[in-house]
């Protein structure tokens, strides 16, 4: 038998979560260190995995399949094509800085100061930890029910995490804080266990449809779902088709999340750390939107094609909706987190316009997204960490007195704004590209986000770090060295991926062919294909 | 020689990398590193322009091509340049003229803690506006687009602390932005019809697509190049921008950077000629913005404001050349090239005059300057003389093309465009004497620093620090030599460039060039052009060499009012826009809170209602339990019996 | 004598016990009307089970028997505590679990 990768990157981080949290009372600093050992040698089997990983080989690579549940035909099945490899990457990438960033977050809690049997720290690493297996999980599962149960599992380490230990700069003072942030946490986890039961219904609606059309064994293997699919043993009928579509579409769209259904996302957001926000944004709801392109488009073509015009429109609104309220804000991290209501928005844009730019941006966009938010909000965090509070109007003149914090936020609002030589803007192009080529409408409206992407990241920008030093700033302190080693490698990895991004789209494309193929979509023809015939020419040179 | 090309952008490229992340131990070498790399871009560009003499006509274009930038299925962007000779004009003038700025900003800028990043950013505005210039795509060109931008934003930004800069900076980088949004959507317009946007298959086949798309194409084009030339209606940033340091000015927002729409068009001609109605939107985009900046420019008395008004205007000029078609396309680029030196020239004896005088920048504070700062009076006359077109300069050899080309377009438009842009040349007169003789000529309306020794206050109860008070003096070495190359471009440019038409030769098999119909001579154009400058200067003179000028402007028709305020477009974008959009947004905000989660809170409020209306029944009594099970038991019997009886 | 006259007794003592049960608070009282009603029941399965001519009903009664004395046991017990705890008997005291 091969080396079990797949489980083992999902499993590293799980054994780190227990060893962490077993870790004696008092010992905090050494949970963190294990806490950050166990994530980077995640990421060392993550880097395995896709290094491992033959792009243009087989669809789903690095296949594991045990029987588990085996009355009910579950399955114990990974396996990871080019987009999933990419977010796992993603991910195990993402979480050491999210811990780095957040090294003294747990240390302090309601103003109580670390004793000798202090826990929280243990906790909170603890949980980080956790959410990263759950993450890593998800995105290898194969099977519908394994990717459901983690799926909804990790909104409980999420909760703990949000409602635990969220901000405790605020406006409002110590107790009225305490409530807005189990508000916020409650309300997260309300939205998402009501789109998980949704989703659960048609889970085992699935799993009624292959059971009756397969002979009585029901499965919710999604291979084997593709290939009855493809050989014509399952038929499922276009009602049926678009009843469970529009079950697991409800579920993916509040997590990822979708106009309307975003309004958990800034309460959040606003009330967690900024290392939390970062690894529910840029990590967790990447679930969400990878869910729509594994399991929407793939289970259901159908139907996934059926909705695509109300989900674009939906997604549309999101884009300028989120984009204006982000205008409109006057909390920091809510104004990141409209930022990115915006940016989900193209993300499933891109992936509904069933263009092989659309799906190829909207799944870069994923990377791109989780890699310039963590630049962007980890910094905001630690400017609100300094200055206690999270309003814009308390800042001013920053720059003044903490140039490289000023300068760091910047390139960070940059990313967002999709500069060009900047990550986000390929994706963001490819998306709308994308779209034009087959919804032009579509495309001209969500271009508009350029514009107001500027009017959000710059107004932010001016009104926090230029101008006189406003009181209250003086005393904010530039980063420090363990604040450089978060933000320089975020950045330098946002330049990468912004001047040479062929690495990830190589590896992306088949997948994104394979998909595109599965929904019997193949991207519009240009009128005049000038590029067929300079190539021609070129060859003919 | 091809892989020079690469390191043409690279050197400044690596100059800003190394500057920006280099931090403070790179402070005191920081800006000789910044100029030496941009003279490294200067010489490889030299050398490539040698190179180039040297081959036939046919065989100038250079290709290099470094990587695959973004392949996703039929979509490929590289990132590969082209060199040809379009190209290497600019090359020439951004190194050129860039090098000689960042020499002379090593002076001006010489007590600024923060030179250093000055020099960063210079740098990379060279790496992108080359790139911008070399692309052989449209999306390598826009990637160079908005990273000029990036580079204006923080320039005109650079000195963070000052509201109004940082105010000013957002407000380019954003109006900008609704530029890109045309450039963007054009590239996608273009994606869509030929399966790629690279320059060369997309021209070789733009005859085969639709005139409905290829106009569209080059409206969207020309919304872009309305954003980043300052023309209107996207021109308003442009006049704030001057709240950069001056040599930004020069560079960035005279010579080079602002001209990057006229090069989008020239570039484009090929799409451009194929549908005359956005050649036609581009020359009335043009002709607007050459009278309006002309008209802005005559009632600023800030010197920087009436330069900045001058240089939308001047670059009117060169889009309306350019929307004339191939007649135009030549004299287009000739009349930047020309403008890149005087301009900059202009700019930076403003400069040098702000450097003497305490960064004060209201003309009306000034006069009688020519005996001071004798080099920057001589330059920026030599500067002045070639943007009025003054006979044998360089702004007489390619201005006066633009008139006869627009003449020559021909029919009822050929009258009005060559009307307007005859009228501007007098209007261009009239302001440029107006700031020549205001800052040079006149008695000095400046109070000039006393002597240590007798320093009581001039008004009672005003503290008068002696540092406040200007004390005009020459600028030293390190900025007078770049402005007397400049001034030495300005005087013999345009006529280098007509010696046998040599302009036309060269860029003839980029561009294309026709003579066109004109139904005036060529004499008579001079002729008439020669009259209205002098009427312009007459009118400038006697109004303000004559009489003194009042150190308060006075209140002015309505019309200088009016022009004072940028013909009050900002108020228009401020009713409009901002407030608009500060109640757009404010009324989302609350309708976000209220009715989107509003919707979702109602519905839990209502469950919890009704849950709160279940709990009374739970009240603990063991007897009222008991009644319910045997009401329950009731109906399960009598729904039991009744079932049976049916 | 006619069976079904037991039925209408069993009846009349079933609610008797329900009555019993719902209005009396003392708790022995509604622990007797629970024994009340199911002596009823009882009553009614041995007419059941002599109108059928088997013995399914007698053995139904059987186990009712058990039960009750099952219950008397158990509940006798939770009575005597409650009581020792709050010196009443009152079943409307017995509401702590209430929300």
């Amino acid at each position: 038998m091969a080396f079990p990768l797949l489980t083992v990157t999902a499993a590293v981080p799980a054994v780190g979560a227990i060893a962490t949290a077993a870790v004696p009372a008092g010992r905090r600093t050494a949970a963190k260190w294990l806490a950050l050992g166990f994530s980077l040698a995640t990421l060392v089997f993550a880097g395995l995995d896709a290094a491992r990983f033959t792009p243009g080989g087989a669809r789903y690579q690095l296949t594991e399949s045990h029987a588990w549940i085996a009355d009910f035909g579950v399955r114990y099945q990974l396996g990871v094509d080019g987009i999933a490899v990419v977010l796992v990457l993603l991910a195990a990438v993402l979480v050491p800085f999210v811990m780095l960033a957040g090294w003294h977050d747990a240390d302090v809690l309601d103003g109580h100061a670390p004793s000798r049997n202090w826990r929280p720290t243990q906790g909170f690493f603890a949980l980080i930890l956790l959410v990263e297996a759950m993450v890593v999980i998800s995105f290898e599962a194969t099977d519908v029910f394994l990717f459901y149960i983690f799926f909804e599992a990790m909104l409980v380490p999420m909760y703990f995490l949000i409602g635990g230990f969220g901000d405790r700069a605020g406006p409002k003072g110590e107790g009225e804080q305490a409530k807005q942030r189990s508000y916020a946490a409650v309300k997260f986890l309300l939205y998402n266990l009501a789109g998980g039961l949704i989703m659960l219904a048609a889970v085992i609606g699935l799993y009624a449809v292959t059971a009756h059309q397969l002979g009585g064994h029901g499965t919710f293997s999604l291979p084997q779902i593709l290939q009855a699919r493809a050989s014509g043993q399952l038929r499922l009928s276009s009602t049926a088709e678009r009843w469970i579509f529009l079950g697991f579409f409800f579920a993916f769209a509040v997590k990822a999340p979708l106009w309307p259904l975003h309004t958990w996302l800034p309460n959040a957001m606003g009330e967690a750390t900024a290392p939390v926000a970062v690894l529910l944004t840029a990590v967790v709801d990447k679930v969400g939107t990878f869910a729509m392109l594994r399991y929407c488009l793939q289970l259901f073509p159908e139907a996934s094609k059926w909705a695509a015009p109300v989900i674009l429109v939906l997604s549309v609104i999101g884009i300028i909706y989120g984009a204006l309220l982000a205008v409109g804000q006057r909390d920091i991290k809510r104004l990141i987190a409209y930022a990115s209501i915006s940016h989900f928005g193209f993300i499933i844009l891109g992936i509904f316009a069933m263009t092989s730019q659309g799906q190829g941006g909207a799944a870069l966009y994923m990377v791109n997204h989780g890699v310039s938010t963590a630049a962007w909000l980890l910094v905001a965090g630690f400017l609100i960490t300094r200055r206690g509070s999270r309003l814009i109007a308390d800042f001013g003149g920053v720059q003044k007195v903490a140039p490289l914090l000023a300068g760091t936020f910047l390139v960070g609002g940059l990313a967002t704004l999709s500069l060009p030589g900047l990550a986000p803007f390929v994706s963001e192009f490819l998306v709308l590209v994308g779209t034009f080529s087959r919804y032009p409408a579509a495309g001209v409206i969500a271009t508009l986000a350029i514009v107001l992407a500027a009017l959000y990241v710059l107004v932010l920008y001016q009104r926090t770090m230029t101008g006189p030093v406003k009181a209250g700033n003086e005393g904010i302190r530039d980063l420090r060295a363990r604040e450089l080693v978060v933000v320089a490698p975020l950045i330098a990895l946002l330049i990468f991926l912004g001047v040479y991004p062929k690495p990830v789209t190589d590896m992306i494309n088949p997948a994104v062919k394979d998909t595109l193929s599965d929904v019997h979509r193949t991207d519009p023809a240009p009128q005049t294909n000038a590029s067929l015939t300079a190539a021609a020419k070129e060859s003919a040179k | 020689m091809d892989h020079l090309i690469g390191a043409l952008v690279g050197a400044p490229l690596l100059g800003a990398g190394v500057l920006l992340a280099g931090g403070r131990r790179l402070d005191r070498a920081g800006h000789w590193i910044g100029c030496l790399l941009a003279a490294v871009s200067f010489a490889l560009g030299a050398a490539l322009f040698a190179d180039m003499l040297g081959k036939p006509t046919g065989q100038r274009t250079l290709t290099s091509h470094l990587f695959s930038w973004v392949p996703v299925g039929g979509f490929r962007a590289d990132v590969a340049f082209q060199l040809d000779q379009l190209s290497m004009t600019f090359v020439l003038l951004i190194t050129g003229v860039g090098t000689l700025i960042h020499i002379y900003s090593v002076g001006y800028m010489a007590h600024d803690e923060n030179r250093r990043r000055f020099f960063g950013y210079l740098n990379l505005f060279l790496a992108a506006m080359l790139l911008l210039v070399l692309a052989n795509n449209y999306l390598l060109l826009y990637a160079g687009w908005e990273g000029v931008g990036l580079a204006s934003y923080l320039l005109i930004g650079f000195w963070q602390h000052k509201p109004s800069a940082a105010t000013a900076a957002k407000k380019a980088f954003i109006v900008n932005r609704v530029g890109d949004m045309g450039l963007s959507i054009a590239i996608m317009v273009l994606f869509t019809t030929f399966g790629t946007f690279s320059f060369a298959p997309v021209f070789a086949h733009a005859t085969s697509a639709s005139q409905a798309k290829l106009t569209v194409v080059g409206l969207l084009l020309l919304l872009g190049a309305c954003g980043k030339s300052a023309q209107v209606p996207l021109q308003s940033w442009l006049g704030d921008a001057m709240e950069g340091p001056t040599p930004v000015s020069a560079l960035i927002h005279a010579a080079t950077m602002v001209t990057a729409g006229v090069y989008l068009v020239t570039r484009s001609g090929v799409i451009f000629n194929a549908a005359p109605t956005a050649q036609l939107a581009v020359c009335v985009v043009g002709a607007v913005t050459l009278m309006f900046g002309a008209i802005v420019g005559c009632a600023k008395d800030d010197i920087k404001k009436a330069l900045a008004g001058s240089t939308m205007s001047q670059i009117g000029y060169m889009m309306l050349a350019a929307g004339l078609g191939p007649i135009g396309y030549v004299f287009a680029i000739m009349h930047l090239v020309t403008h890149g030196f005087f301009k900059a020239g202009l700019f930076l004896g403003a400069g040098s005059v702000m450097h003497g005088m305490n960064d004060e920048v209201d003309m009306r504070k000034y006069g009688g300057l020519r005996g001071y700062m004798p080099i920057t009076y001589v330059t920026f006359g030599l500067g002045y003389l070639a943007i009025i077109g003054f006979p044998g300069l360089s702004g007489f050899w390619s201005k006066d093309k633009i008139i006869e080309a627009a003449f020559a377009k021909g029919g009822t438009e050929g009258w009005i465009l060559g009307g307007v842009a005859l009228l501007g040349a007098g209007i261009t007169a009239y302001y440029m004497t107006r700031v020549m003789v205001m800052t040079f000529f006149g008695e000095r309306r400046w109070q000039p620093a006393p002597e240590p020794d007798t320093a009581p206050s001039v008004e009672p109860g005003i503290e008068v620090h002696p540092g406040d008070l200007p004390h005009p003096h020459e600028s030293p070495k390190v900025m007078t030599i770049p402005m007397i190359v400049l001034a030495v471009g300005s005087v013999f440019a345009g006529g280098l460039f007509s010696i046998n038409s040599a302009f036309v030769k060269w860029l003839q098999p980029v561009t294309g060039h026709s003579e066109g119909h004109s139904p005036v001579t060529t004499g008579e154009v001079t002729a008439a052009t020669l009259v209205v400058l002098a009427v312009g200067v007459a009118l400038a003179w006697a109004q303000y060499g004559r009489a003194p000028v009042p150190v308060t402007a006075p209140r002015g028709s309505l019309l200088t009012r009016a022009a004072r305020r940028d013909l009050l477009q900002d108020d228009f974008n401020h009713v409009v826009l901002v407030r608009g959009g500060e109640h757009l947004t404010r009324s989302l905000v609350y309708l976000d809170h209220s009715l989107v989660d509003g919707a979702v809170n109602g519905t839990a409020a209502s469950v919890g209602g009704l849950s709160a209306r279940l709990r009374q029944v739970q009240n603990g009594y063991v007897r009222s339990y008991a009644v319910s099970m045997l009401g329950g038991t009731a109906v399960l019997v009598a729904a039991t019996l009744l079932m049976r009886a049916v | 004598m006619n069976p079904i006259n037991y039925l209408y007794l069993s009846a009349l003592l079933f609610t008797i016990g329900g009555a019993g049960v719902l209005f009396r608070r003392n708790a022995i009282i509604v622990f007797m009307c629970v024994e009340l009603m199911l002596n009823a029941c009882n009553l009614a399965f041995v007419t059941f089970a002599r109108l059928h001519g088997n013995l399914d009903g007698q053995i139904f009664a059987f186990f009712t028997m058990v039960v009750a004395a099952a219950e008397v046991v158990v509940g006798l017990a939770i009575i005597v505590t409650f009581f020792r705890s709050r010196h009443s008997a009152s079943v409307d005291d017995a509401s702590l679990m209430k929300l």
